[in-house]
């Protein structure tokens, strides 16, 4: 089954003033999609939001909901819902007031929306709270409140911008969970938007990471960890090392490469046209470190050591460059590399990403 | 040494109050129940008779008849002080709003400009009014293109836009400062829930800068009910007020205890509004 489009941006771009804060954006977002908008701060995650939403009007191009063309019509008229990220609960209204705010303005019967109030005090567990005031809730409180006003309508797409960032890191991690439920459950379009690349990793179906302004790179968490497509993606999600290398050669998708570490490998490419000078990437983690050590090997001095509970992060020089090694902690005790021992360590072909020129 | 400050510190607080509102307060409360004097001024002898007045008159052959002729003016000063409060209220949203919305050197600015009239007297800010508003003036000139017939002079509603003119900045102050601590969120979440504008104007907007408006209606409610300029000024004299009604009887009436008694029913007026108010935000501080 073809999923349908819910959302089309297509050469979005927006100026303040002089300023560019999104140069040419087009993506389509699916029908039932979970949707993350993922960049640095002031990339212009929120501004892409807001155009969503209504509150700002692109300089340029077209955003469509289902089909339909809405860039011009205000946010009343629109049929998506925001999860603010500063919550913006009506503080002189009681949860319920603020849940049927929505559904009043829709002019929803109010045995109907009665009803609906009780439906999402309930799925967000506060129907115990319903005559309580915002001012009278913990954060994750007002979250969940803030959630279920938003999912009261029945709203297209629902729109939550940085809707975790306020909460203590333990909350966080629940209502990640949470929302991840919930949007299986309503099965409505979520776009997500945070600077947190754990957070768009563990909850999205695909990830739309912006920098400066522009699209870097469209696909599911592991498309963009496994398979960055410019430095910028690798550098953003995750933590790898960059090495200089050269392109010698290329057949199809298979590039010979030749690295600094006097190497030579062949290795999956992407965005690269030709041979000469490339950057690639390799992750700390598909280094492995002495009986973990395969494909390319060779030794190297262990430079540094952070112990951080299930991983091991080192710092390795060889052949005048410093590798960052992640080595797992597994469940038999892992031996540990004192600073200044010489290690053997290897990465696999495949493992490495020739990254645009 | 502590405790020693505590009191000697509001020395000068309590000389200031004694001396300019309790002993003032007392020597008009005193005014309002002695004899009338002769040539203005009064006599040391006590009566209720000032306070008879505000409601009988003496007939022809000594009886009291009722007299509501006071009363009227007493309602007459109620009225246009409400609907002076209310049409500040009106205008005073959307200017707040627009102003709380620039960005914050444009905020300045108009800020500036609204409370620049208070740089200018009082008098010669009403003068410009009876400028405005006669039949040579710019807005007397459209009333008569208009078909208007007569003066807009001398009549109720000129008092009204001289005393809403001069009141305004009172009420626009407070409730700018209470849209400004507005989290714009919360308009954007209106207009993302359904709401038009009007609906969000209504439902958010307004309940959540109440207690701005609350604040200016007192600043100018209570100076309202007591106003002098205006009614004689843009009114002609003609229709008398509370304010005016005092300031004639100290004058030219001279009868100072009937205009002592009038200054106390509207000082009493005034309390009645302060306390009401108060217990408002009291209650409103129980709730939360
Ligand atoms: N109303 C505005 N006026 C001027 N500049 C703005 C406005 N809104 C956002 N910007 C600028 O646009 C850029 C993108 O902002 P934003 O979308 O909020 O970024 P993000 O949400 O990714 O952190 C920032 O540099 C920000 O300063
Ligand atoms: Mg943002």
């Amino acid at each position: 089954m073809r999923r349908g489009e819910a959302v089309e941006v297509f050469n979005v771009s927006k100026m303040f003033g002089t300023y560019q804060a999104l140069d040419q954006v087009s993506f389509t977002i699916k029908e039932n999609e979970f949707f993350t908008l993922l960049g640095p701060s002031g990339c212009g995650k929120t501004t892409l939001l807001r155009m969503i939403a209504g509150f700002e009007r692109p300089s340029e191009g077209s955003i469509s909901l289902f089909g339909a063309e809405i860039a011009s019509l205000p946010p009343h008229k629109r049929h998506v819902n925001t999860v603010f990220q500063s919550y913006a609960l009506f503080p002189h209204m009681s949860l319920e007031q603020n849940i049927a705010f929505g559904l009043e303005n829709l002019g929803w019967a109010k045995a109907k929306r009665q009803a609906r109030v009780a439906e999402m005090l309930e799925l967000v567990h506060m129907s115990d709270f319903a005559k309580r005031r915002p001012d009278q809730l913990s954060g994750g409180q007002r979250q969940r409140i803030a959630l279920a006003r938003a999912l009261a309508p029945e709203p297209q797409v629902l729109l939550l911008d940085e809707p975790l960032s306020a909460l203590d890191l333990k909350l966080r991690q629940a209502m990640r969970d949470e929302l991840r439920a919930l949007q299986r459950k309503t099965g409505i379009t979520f776009v997500f938007v945070t600077h947190d690349q754990d957070e768009a990793l563990d909850m999205s179906d695909r990830i739309c990471v912006l920098g400066q302004g522009q699209i870097q790179q469209i696909g599911t968490p592991s498309d963009i960890y496994e398979e960055p497509q410019n430095r910028f993606v690798a550098d953003f999600i995750g933590a790898t090392n960059f090495l200089e290398a050269e392109v010698v050669s290329l057949n199809g998708d298979q590039a010979q490469i030749r690295t600094a570490l006097g190497l030579e490998f062949t290795a999956a490419q992407k965005g690269v046209q030709g041979p000469g000078a490339a950057t690639m990437s390799l992750r700390p983690e598909k280094i492995g470190l002495e009986e973990q050590a395969s494909g390319n090997v060779f030794t190297g001095t262990i430079r540094s050591r952070n112990y951080m509970g299930g991983f091991t992060h080192y710092a390795v020089e060889t052949a005048g460059i410093t590798l960052q090694v992640s080595r797992r902690n597994a469940l038999s005790h892992a031996e540990s590399y004192d600073i200044g021992r010489e290690v053997k360590l290897g990465f696999r072909d495949e493992s490495v990403r020739v990254l645009g020129q | 040494m502590r405790r020693g400050f505590r009191f000697w510190g509001l020395v000068p607080a309590w000389v200031l109050m004694l001396g300019t509102l309790l002993i003032p307060l007392m020597i008009v409360a005193i005014v309002s129940v002695a004899q009338r004097g002769a040539y203005g001024g009064f006599e040391w002898a006590f009566t209720l008779e000032p306070y008879r007045q505000i409601l009988f008159s003496v007939g022809w052959t000594d009886e009291l008849e009722f007299d509501p002729k006071y009363l009227f003016v007493i309602g007459r000063t109620l009225v246009l002080a409400g609907a002076t409060t209310l049409i500040c209220m009106m205008l005073a949203l959307p200017v707040a709003y627009v102003i709380a919305t620039r960005t914050p050197r444009m905020k300045t600015v108009l800020i500036y400009l609204v409370t620049l009239p208070f740089w200018v007297s009082m008098i010669v800010r009403v003068y410009a009014w009876l400028i405005i508003l006669g039949n040579d003036g710019f807005v007397g000139r459209i009333w008569h293109a208009l078909g208007g017939q007569g003066t807009l002079l001398f009549t109720p509603g000129a008092m009204l836009v001289g005393m809403v003119y001069s009141y305004i900045p009172l009420m626009v102050l407070p409730v700018f400062a209470a849209i400004e601590k507005l989290d714009p969120a919360l308009l954007e979440a209106g207009g993302d829930l359904y709401a038009s504008r009007w609906t969000t104007a209504r439902r958010v907007i307004l309940p959540l800068t109440w207690p701005g408006l609350a604040a200016g209606s007192i600043l100018v409610f209570v100076p309202a009910l007591g106003t002098v300029l205006e009614p004689m000024l843009l009114g002609g004299g003609k229709q008398m007020m509370m304010g005016t009604l005092i300031q004639t009887q100290f004058g030219s009436a001279r009868n100072w205890p009937f205009g002592a008694a009038i200054a106390l029913v509207l000082m009493v007026m005034v309390v009645i509004v302060l306390v009401l108010n108060a217990r408002r935000a009291m209650r409103k501080e129980a709730r939360s």
